[in-house]
């Protein structure tokens, strides 16, 4: 783990709303893993107070990649760095996807923001193993398909792709991945990852998801992101700690 | 050699500097060594520690407000028995005052606490956490009836010789009667302050942001509210005062040990700043020397009023 002041390179705006900041960042981009996450200061003052955790979207070099869309004040703060400001990054946390697993295909399932780890994902797998990306949103401009491969689309409204959520739209595509040894990877809003699960155990697979909860420190000390567990359920499981990526069997979501 | 006098005497308690970490803010050490060498520091706070382990609250346990935070953990902890077998170990590579601090749902409970703990060699202090509900008269704190406050000091100090700091709740009209419940059965030295009681909710959804609708203010936004109580103290009842409440630099430090703060917790910023602790005491030996300061002790209640 490091706390460290890393220059901004390049702040990137996609076409819809989302924001990458590329930063030069040497120390985690050699270390981190698919699915790990920073703690970001967003800046020195006293509100906002907080760190606020971001995933890594992507890995090039001495260069790491965040991607966020403007939610609050942080963000807001976050989207107006331009190139050479210094970012307080906190980091690597979390445990991160688990990718030595015996599985020959990779099913990405995303909704929204919950995009945000697989370009990273994607370019760690691409070379061993297939890759299924179903991506959902509400509406045309919810769905990032960034760097991702062999991609299919649904929206609430029908804006883009099939019409539906992307769990439904994952099990219309189910028989072309049935037969494979698949393991799933979702990220995304707690009703999909909910739908996900209930998916995942209906059909025996493989699945592991990144959950989500209000954090202050992001590697175990204040104790406020904690997750249910099915495996010890006299505790709690910690989100920044033993998460944020869990087995579905293994958390209440 | 440091050239300035760091160390801090309250009590029977010895400190080589006056900046502790405060309890909820380090867990039981092992997170936070990473960032900070705990060697270098005035002592450290665990998490509190019940008889039993807790579970605490579910989510969300954690929300941010302007200047601050609202935290209801619900004392989440491994238990007392855990701590000494589990955690203690780790603690004992360093070479740091550890102070215990208890919660407890019943006076008998923290009288227990303390008495398995106290035979812990490793451990140099407690820190009775009074802002827990009392299941036995209804549920309503212990920190808020300072007959309570004093009848818990005085049957804690009964099964310890270490040195008893009571760590107190804001949420009171005046705090001063309470440090001095704490005098007058003998306590050794009070915190000052506990977090304050408050709330926020979301505008859309009409819902408490957090599951237990209230959660302990910290941060910033409290720092005048905890000056307030400590010189309210100081100025009432002759106790050493530690003071916390939302210390986010060496300034900080220095305004609470004006106003009678023989020494400092650390809490929220440990959060933000995990490595906090250790640049803030380099920090107040720089202050010290700029300012030809020989003992930093002869800051404490040093107001000028």
């Amino acid at each position: 783990m490091f706390i460290i002041n890393s220059p901004v390179e390049e702040s990137i705006k996609l076409d819809n709303e989302i924001y990458l900041l590329k930063i030069h960042c040497p120390e985690i981009a050699s270390v981190i893993k698919p699915g790990q996450f920073l703690n970001i200061r967003v800046s020195a003052t006293m509100y906002p107070l907080l760190r606020r955790p971001f995933s890594v979207c992507d890995v090039d070099g001495e260069f790491i990649y965040l991607m966020f869309n403007i939610f609050g004040e942080g963000t807001k703060i976050l989207s107006r760095k331009h190139k050479g400001d210094l970012i307080d990054i906190l980091g690597p946390l979390g445990n991160g996807f688990k990718l030595d697993d015996d599985f020959e295909t990779a099913v990405i399932v995303a909704g929204g923001l919950g995009a945000a780890p697989f370009p990273f994902f994607t370019k760690m797998l691409s070379d061993k193993k297939g890759i299924y990306s179903f991506v959902g949103g509400r509406s045309e401009h919810d769905v990032i398909t960034y760097k991702m491969q062999n991609v299919q689309t649904s929206t609430d409204d029908g804006t883009k792709g099939f019409k539906g959520t992307v769990i439904q739209l994952l099990e219309n595509n189910f028989d072309k991945i049935k037969n494979k040894k698949v393991k799933i990877f979702g990220c995304g809003p707690n009703a999909m990852l909910r739908a996900l699960k209930e998916f995942a155990i209906k059909n025996n697979l493989n699945c592991e998801v990144s959950t989500e909860c209000a954090m202050a420190c992001g590697f175990g000390i204040c104790q406020g992101c904690p997750i249910e567990s099915t495996v010890h359920p006299e505790k709690y499981y910690l989100v920044c700690k033993d998460g944020p990526i869990f087995n579905v069997k293994d958390v209440v979501i | 050699m440091s050239k300035v006098d760091l160390s801090i005497n309250m009590g029977s308690l010895k400190l080589r500097n006056p900046l502790l970490l405060a309890s909820g803010t380090v867990g039981y050490g092992n997170e936070i060594s990473e960032f900070t060498n705990l060697n270098n520091i005035g002592g450290i706070v665990t998490k509190s520690l019940s008889l039993k382990p807790r579970k605490g609250n579910p989510p969300q346990r954690i929300v941010e407000t302007p200047a601050g935070m609202l935290n209801a953990i619900g004392l989440a902890n491994v238990g007392v028995e855990v701590f000494l077998k589990e955690k203690i170990p780790f603690l004992k590579k360093f070479d740091v005052p550890l102070i215990c601090n208890i919660a407890a749902s019943s006076v008998e409970e923290y009288v227990e606490c303390t008495r398995i703990l106290t035979s812990e060699d490793f451990i140099k202090a407690f820190e009775i956490n009074v802002s827990c509900p009392n299941v036995k008269e209804g549920g309503l704190q212990f920190g808020n009836d300072a007959s309570m406050v004093g009848k818990i000091t005085e049957k804690v100090k009964a099964v310890t010789n270490k040195p008893v700091i009571i760590k107190l709740s804001p949420n009171v009209s005046y705090i001063s009667e309470f440090a001095k419940a704490v005098k007058d059965n003998g306590g050794d030295a009070v915190s000052a302050i506990n977090t304050l009681v408050g709330t926020s909710f979301d505008i859309r959804t009409k819902k408490p942001k957090i599951h237990n609708i209230n959660g302990g203010l910290s941060g910033p936004a409290i720092k005048p509210i905890a000056l307030a109580k400590v010189l309210e103290i100081n100025r009432k009842v002759k106790i050493p005062v530690i003071g916390i409440g939302g210390i986010m630099n060496w300034k900080d430090v220095i305004e609470f040990m004006i106003v009678g703060a023989s020494a400092v917790q650390l809490g929220t910023l440990n959060f933000i700043d995990p490595s906090a602790g250790g640049k803030i005491i380099s920090e107040l030996e720089d202050y010290c020397i700029k300012l030809g300061i020989n003992k930093i002790s002869d800051l404490t209640a040093s107001y000028i009023i």
